[in-house]
């Protein structure tokens, strides 16, 4: 299976990376190839085995409803680009 | 509005949003109290730092069954999280943890009915409830155009419950009624605080109409309405959109399913009483749901879901059953007392078993209680008057050793000043009148008031209210109901 070229630029607005023409292409044949690879998969029979959500066998990790210190505020803010000291400052956004 | 019946069928379906009274986030330690600084109520797990592990909160989860198992949920055995992504500034990761093929609980009801009849008692279908983190809060300043946006991630990855019906409600009505019931249940398992200026509570309505027309039924486009802060809001907003849509249909005639036709999302303006067309909503395939990586799935073994329907306790809809049952109420009383929650619930029996008279306490608690909380901007755990006080007075009313008007003194006097219903009615002077002194006293009313004995004699018994208001003034103990009927034998008996 490959992907089409409109389908990876699609998914490269939904990721919200902005690619030139020539690195569309690139990024086309090579994901092209990791999906294909992925295909491969398919050979195998699935049939009996269950679908599973998580690679790991382990379930209901909870922790108790305890409140521990949140971080620094000046600290957390200053791995922003732009911040007030109270407050992310991000373009405007619009519509909603 | 008129009384024309609508040349269309209202289907509404709703998204409700309500957060989990816990103290902390749903992945993490950071408290959720509202009204913190901006951005003092974050950690690396929710603004999503790079290493970090989520990890579940258990009484989120345990809230979230109680829910479910409420709502008449179907509980899975086995669930997981997914990664539901999008890109918006108050959403740091890049996704949300929601859950999306399986969700804990699926197809539950919750039943809604109108005291008043003005719809059919109906169950409200639950496609599914499921448990997610909320984003944080962007503001936008709206008159620099292009200034900054500022960010709050406090509320980033708050423990939510999403509950979705199916689009079973038909009017405006119904709708309110089912967001009336679902907040009365949530409040009353101490499952969220439901506040919607809080935000503890969001709905969003899905809206179209069936439209019957000579060549077969017809369906406008799904519109989704969002920005509703209150029930009243949100009952607007349906009888709006509906109108709107049915002259959007008459002008242009587009159906659901016609080519170019999707859902739209439109947002109420509260102020101008009007929905207004936002973005145009994403296929949700553009959200790439995944497994979150990060988190194990939970399971729940059929004991623990027996365990938490048997730990439910009696619900709201049963209780104004035993009220009306028990007590005697008509289902307008017990819903009016069932809606005020389970302390006001809780008043009502004490001061009903004291008085021994449920209808009597019903009236009081409505016409008394409730108008002075109201009032005075009181709830009924600051309301200073207990219950087995109020009942006690009740018990004394029925007796006659106070009559009704009196007793609100009494009661005036026992808010006033936290006395007994016997220190307030001996400080009142109210003690019952000797039944012949009554007498005594009727009968030199009867003979003073010549004029009211004919216009007794005549048939005009309205004017035997004359005896009841002269002889409050000479003796504020009268009873009034008493005074009446022993004039009115004191006159019959004349020639």
């Amino acid at each position: 299976m490959s992907l089409s070229r409109a389908e990876v630029e699609k998914v490269s607005l939904l990721g919200r990376l902005q690619l030139t023409p020539a690195e569309l292409d690139l990024m086309t044949t090579q994901l092209s190839a990791v999906v294909g690879y992925i295909e491969q998969l398919k050979e195998l029979s699935t049939d009996d085995v269950e679908p599973m959500a998580h690679a790991v066998p382990t379930s209901n990790v909870f922790r108790d409803d305890v409140v521990t210190p949140s971080a620094d505020r000046a600290l957390i803010l200053s791995n922003a680009p732009h911040a007030d000291g109270e407050f992310y400052l991000v373009p405007a956004v619009l519509g909603e | 509005m008129t009384d024309k019946p609508a040349p269309y069928t209202i289907v509404i379906g709703l998204e409700t949003h309500v957060q989990l009274q816990t103290a902390t986030k749903l992945f993490c330690g950071c408290s959720t109290k509202f009204g913190a600084p901006p951005n003092t109520q974050t950690c690396p797990v929710c603004t999503g730092h790079p290493g970090t592990l989520p990890v579940m909160n258990r009484r989120a989860f345990e809230l979230s069954l109680q829910t479910a198992a409420a709502l008449n949920c179907n509980i899975a055995t086995y669930t997981k999280w997914d990664r539901k992504q999008y890109y918006y500034p108050d959403l740091p990761k890049g996704y949300q943890i929601s859950q999306y093929d399986l969700p804990f609980s699926y197809e539950g009801w919750l039943e809604i009915g109108d005291p008043k009849g003005k719809f059919e008692p109906k169950r409200v279908r639950i496609i599914r409830a499921h448990l997610e983190e909320d984003a944080g809060k962007s503001m936008h300043d709206e008159h620099a155009g292009k200034a900054d946006s500022k960010i709050d991630l406090n509320r980033t990855g708050t423990p939510l419950l999403e509950i979705v019906t199916h689009p079973d409600l038909r009017s405006p009505a119904e709708t309110k009624a089912y967001l009336t019931e679902l907040k009365l249940l949530l409040t009353h398992l101490g499952v969220s605080d439901c506040n919607m200026q809080e935000g503890s509570l969001r709905v969003d309505a899905n809206v179209n109409l069936h439209i019957e027309t000579p060549t077969g039924k017809v369906a406008t486009p799904i519109v989704e309405i969002k920005n509703m802060n209150s029930f009243r809001a949100v009952e607007k907003a349906v009888a709006y959109e509906a109108e709107r849509q049915y002259s959007v249909w008459q002008e242009t005639g587009k159906k659901l399913g016609d080519p170019g036709v999707f859902k739209q999302t439109r947002g109420w303006d509260d102020t101008a009483n009007v929905t207004r067309g936002q973005r145009e909503k994403e296929e949700s395939s553009d959200y790439r749901y995944f497994p979150d990586p990060d988190l194990v799935p939970v399971t729940v073994t059929a004991e623990q879901i027996g365990a938490v329907r048997q730990s439910l306790g009696e619900l709201p809809a049963q209780i104004r059953t035993r009220l009306e049952v028990s007590y005697g109420l008509t289902p307008y009383d017990s819903d009016v007392i069932v809606n005020q929650g389970r302390t006001f619930i809780t008043y009502f029996t004490t001061a009903a078993d004291i008085a021994g008279d449920g209808k009597t306490a019903s009236n009081w608690l409505q016409q008394d209680v409730l108008r002075v909380m109201g009032e005075r901007n009181l709830t009924i755990e600051s309301y200073p008057v207990p219950a087995a006080a109020l009942g006690d007075l009740l018990k004394r009313v029925r007796a006659g050793e106070v009559d009704t008007s009196r007793g609100r003194e009494v009661l005036q006097r026992m808010f006033d000043t936290n006395e007994t219903a016997a220190e307030a009615m001996q400080a009142l002077g109210i003690e019952q009148v000797d039944e012949s002194a009554l007498m005594a006293l009727c009968e030199e009313l009867v003979a003073a008031n010549p004029k009211v004995v004919v216009d007794v004699k005549a048939g005009k018994m309205q004017a035997a209210g004359a005896f009841v208001g002269q002889a409050k003034k000479k003796n504020p103990n009268a009873n009034p109901a008493r005074v009446r009927e022993l004039c009115l034998e004191i006159i019959a008996k004349l020639p």
